[in-house]
């Protein structure tokens, strides 16, 4: 059984984070991620870090540049409405090439909306969110172990290509508890960042965090050179499982909480005599064209069904990968409602016909 | 095989430890395990539920809409999820709170005056694990010592009393 | 030949983009004073706003972080958060500080950060080119007032530093002005208070400069001194509004 503990998301997610090297978090309540903040309201006192409740969410992910500017790996933590009030901060700290990681604990919206798990932040979080031309990288776990994971990946991706990263879970993967290990990492000898505001010590030029670039030319350079850090990242970053996705008829396409739900369905259409594979993308940005590119290269005619929690927003990344060469369904339920596996085998018997 | 039970009642019965014994046993016995409790505006009425399930599989999602079990400690509980069981589920009802009869004909219903039996015992606090001792007898989820080995890593070492307590608890209910 | 005034070391050797007249430049040297003259300039990172002293960040030679329109105070805080043996100081103006960041400034002060603010209160938007601020006095002509402020519609100007002294977390707050020699002594004093206040972990310090906008306010900067000390230093006046030591003694 290993070193399986029995833990909550939100606060697996939040040690996961301290064991990443993580001592500072700034946030500010709100359902459901309310849990890490409480976590870390208790921790990081006693090995020495820092937690503050900002007075507002944009006051938190302001103090996150600020932190992530002076050099240390830092984190903040909402929801929904919560991450629409950061998007002014995310552009600068993206702007800024400052690291940092953001938490979305995703409910459904718009506006205050309601509190239970959604997937209806896909667009905020994969086409900007907040202005310019700029990119998060997303990382979408569908389990409380994958969170944990992802966590300390969300850190090391961060810094090394100075970017701001997001955690996208949905408000049940925060709330539920599940069996979870956590691996030993080794975070005492990270690389140096020369490029933090952590004083000159008069033993170099000054250092300037700034998004601010009047010269037209000077901000395209800028704007360029980042661009190429997004290319790398789509080089070497993307993540998603795939499974039966070459003799399949029909390719469930899931992220998150949902993609369980799709794998029962999968299951039990498999049962039926369908034909069913499911590419699970696991970076929302990047995301995984290649998968499709495996999947679409058997030949075979193929249907791609897109299920969400939301009204059909990662269905479009899906068109794009598909390019027209297959059919795209799509199957969701929004405002907080979970679709069942037997909701989505309907649509796969719908789609394949009666057998 | 799987086993899928809602635990609902007032906030402050134990109802989430409830579940969380039975998924910490599972997990101790290499099950895929999962706990969902209800959260935000729901709990603030002074209701709780949680869904737990243990399962030789990959559990897909944490939500149960039908369960098999249903462990009810006040009478909205049992009025909201009496008609979710599965046909040929179980309902255990604490009927030292509950005034009412089930509806059911289809499910077996175990009555257990489990709030009665814990303060007759001294043990107030405890008619939750009265209820597991009781779910667990009925639906051999785990074994007694299983059980019992589960609690005694749940309880923290400093609070060895407590553990007795429990443990006095689980078995009036398994044996009742 | 002995050089008997130089530039700070602290401040930068580039020319400042700031209109003729403009007191900022005043300030900035009188803050890179203090920082040569404390020997912080290597522990120190400064926070530029948004508004004229956008650039900032180009004028002082330690490290600087430039913040979005108001949130200076919560970028301060989270560099100081994650550096505490370090200084660190924001530099804003009256509508970043006041209007759109107020949120921000009362709770660094209510937290008592022990960071230093300097804020330049010119009663006007400058860098937009004129409008209303938080501080435009009753009556005052600008862009967005163009009839004089109406009190009625256009609300009242606040008083920060009264205000921020209400609270318990700040520890030094002083108003002043830099339009006499004497004034500037006084200003330099108090900068260099509020940085030793830090230096010394009292909690939040701020300087209010009372100010000017020649160009704006369309007179000359004589003329603006005068229009200052004739309407603004009556609403609001110089002083110190707080001082734990002053309390401590």
């Amino acid at each position: 059984m290993g070193n399986k503990v029995l833990m909550k998301g939100n606060e697996a997610l939040a040690e996961a984070a301290i064991r990443a090297g993580c001592r500072h978090f700034f946030g500010y309540p709100i359902t459901p991620q309310t849990e890490v903040s409480a976590y870390m309201a208790k921790k990081m006192p006693k090995i020495g870090g820092t937690f503050l409740q900002a007075e507002s969410e944009v006051s938190a992910i302001n103090m996150v540049y600020g932190a992530g500017g002076a050099g240390v790996r830092v984190m903040t933590s909402s929801s929904s409405p919560g991450i629409s009030l950061k998007q002014e901060g995310i552009s600068y700290i993206a702007g800024a090439d400052v690291p940092c990681v953001i938490v979305n604990i995703v409910r459904g919206g718009p506006g205050l909306g309601g509190i239970q798990p959604a997937q209806s932040d896909y667009f905020q979080a994969t086409k900007g969110g907040g202005h310019g031309d700029y990119h998060l990288v997303v990382l979408a776990p569908s389990s409380i172990q994958e969170m944990v994971d992802l966590t300390a990946d969300a850190f090391d991706i961060g810094d090394k290509y100075r970017c701001p990263v997001m955690i996208m879970g949905d408000g049940m993967l925060g709330q539920m508890m599940e069996p979870v290990e956590f691996k030993d990492t080794d975070v005492s000898d990270l690389p140096e960042k020369e490029w933090a505001t952590s004083g000159t010590g008069m033993k170099r030029k000054k250092n300037i965090i700034n998004s601010l670039f009047i010269e037209a030319s000077e901000l395209e350079d800028l704007v360029l050179e980042r661009q190429q850090r997004y290319d790398e990242i789509i080089k070497n970053e993307v993540r998603y499982e795939a499974i039966d996705t070459e003799g399949a008829d029909i390719i469930l396409v899931a992220y998150g909480t949902t993609a369980r739900i799709a794998k029962t369905a999968m299951a039990k259409a498999k049962e039926l005599g369908y034909k069913v594979g499911i590419i699970r993308p696991i970076t929302l940005w990047p995301f995984p064209f290649e998968a499709f590119e495996k999947a679409l290269s058997s030949g075979t005619k193929k249907t791609f069904l897109s299920v969400e929690m939301s009204m059909g927003q990662m269905v479009e990344d899906v068109r794009l990968a598909v390019n027209g060469r297959a059919d795209v369904e799509f199957f969701g339920r929004t405002g907080g409602i979970v679709p069942t596996p037997k909701e989505i085998l309907a649509k796969i018997v719908e789609i394949g016909g009666a057998k | 095989m799987t086993h899928e039970t809602i635990f609902a009642g007032f906030g402050g019965q134990g109802i989430l430890f409830a579940g969380k014994v039975i998924a910490y046993a599972g997990m101790l016995e290499g099950k895929n395990v999962s706990h969902l409790p209800s959260y935000g505006p729901e709990m603030r009425g002074g209701t709780a539920n949680c869904s737990v399930i243990v399962s030789d599989e990959d559990v897909a999602s944490p939500i149960i809409t039908e369960p098999a079990n249903l462990v009810v400690m006040n009478g909205p509980s049992l009025d909201k999820f009496e008609n979710a069981v599965i046909p040929g589920g179980k309902i255990f009802i604490d009927s030292a709170l509950i005034n009412r009869k089930c509806e059911r004909d289809d499910a077996d219903v175990f009555e257990i005056p489990a709030t009665q039996m814990a303060n007759d015992m001294g043990l107030p606090k405890l008619a939750n694990m009265i209820m597991v001792g009781k779910l667990i007898k009925e639906t051999q989820m785990f074994t007694w010592e299983q059980l019992k080995g589960a609690v005694t890593k749940l309880v923290p070492a400093a609070k060895a009393a407590m553990l007795d307590s429990n443990i006095k608890a689980l078995e009036a209910g398994y044996n009742y | 030949m002995e050089k008997v005034f130089k530039r700070p070391h602290a401040l930068s050797d580039v020319s400042f983009h700031y209109c003729p007249g403009c007191p900022h430049g005043i300030v900035h040297r009188l803050v890179a004073e203090v920082i040569d003259e404390l020997g912080i300039e290597g522990d120190t990172i400064g926070v530029a706003p948004v508004g004229c002293s956008v650039f900032a960040y180009n004028y002082f030679e330690c490290d600087m972080q430039e913040a979005a329109h108001g949130r200076a105070p919560a970028v301060a805080t989270g560099i100081k958060r994650a550096l505490p043996d370090k200084v660190v100081f924001t530099y804003q103006g009256d509508g970043d500080l006041a209007a759109i960041g107020t949120a921000e400034t009362v709770h660094v002060a209510a937290r008592g950060e022990n960071v230093t603010t300097i804020f330049i209160n010119n009663a006007i938007y400058g860098m937009t080119g004129g409008q209303m601020a938080p501080t435009t006095l009753a009556g005052q002509v600008t862009q967005t007032s163009p009839y004089g402020r109406d009190i009625k519609t256009q609300g009242n100007p606040i008083r920060v530093s009264e205000m921020l002294a209400t609270l318990d977390g700040p520890a030094y707050i002083e108003r002043v002005t830099v339009d006499t020699v004497p004034h500037i002594k006084q200003a330099k004093a108090a900068i260099k208070k509020a940085f030793q206040m830090q230096l010394d972990g009292k909690g939040f310090s701020l300087v209010e400069v009372v100010s000017t906008c020649p160009t704006n306010w369309g007179m000359s900067p004589q003329e603006s001194f005068e229009w200052m000390r004739e309407n603004m230093l009556p609403h609001y006046p110089l002083g110190v509004y707080k001082d734990i030591t002053k309390e401590e003694n």
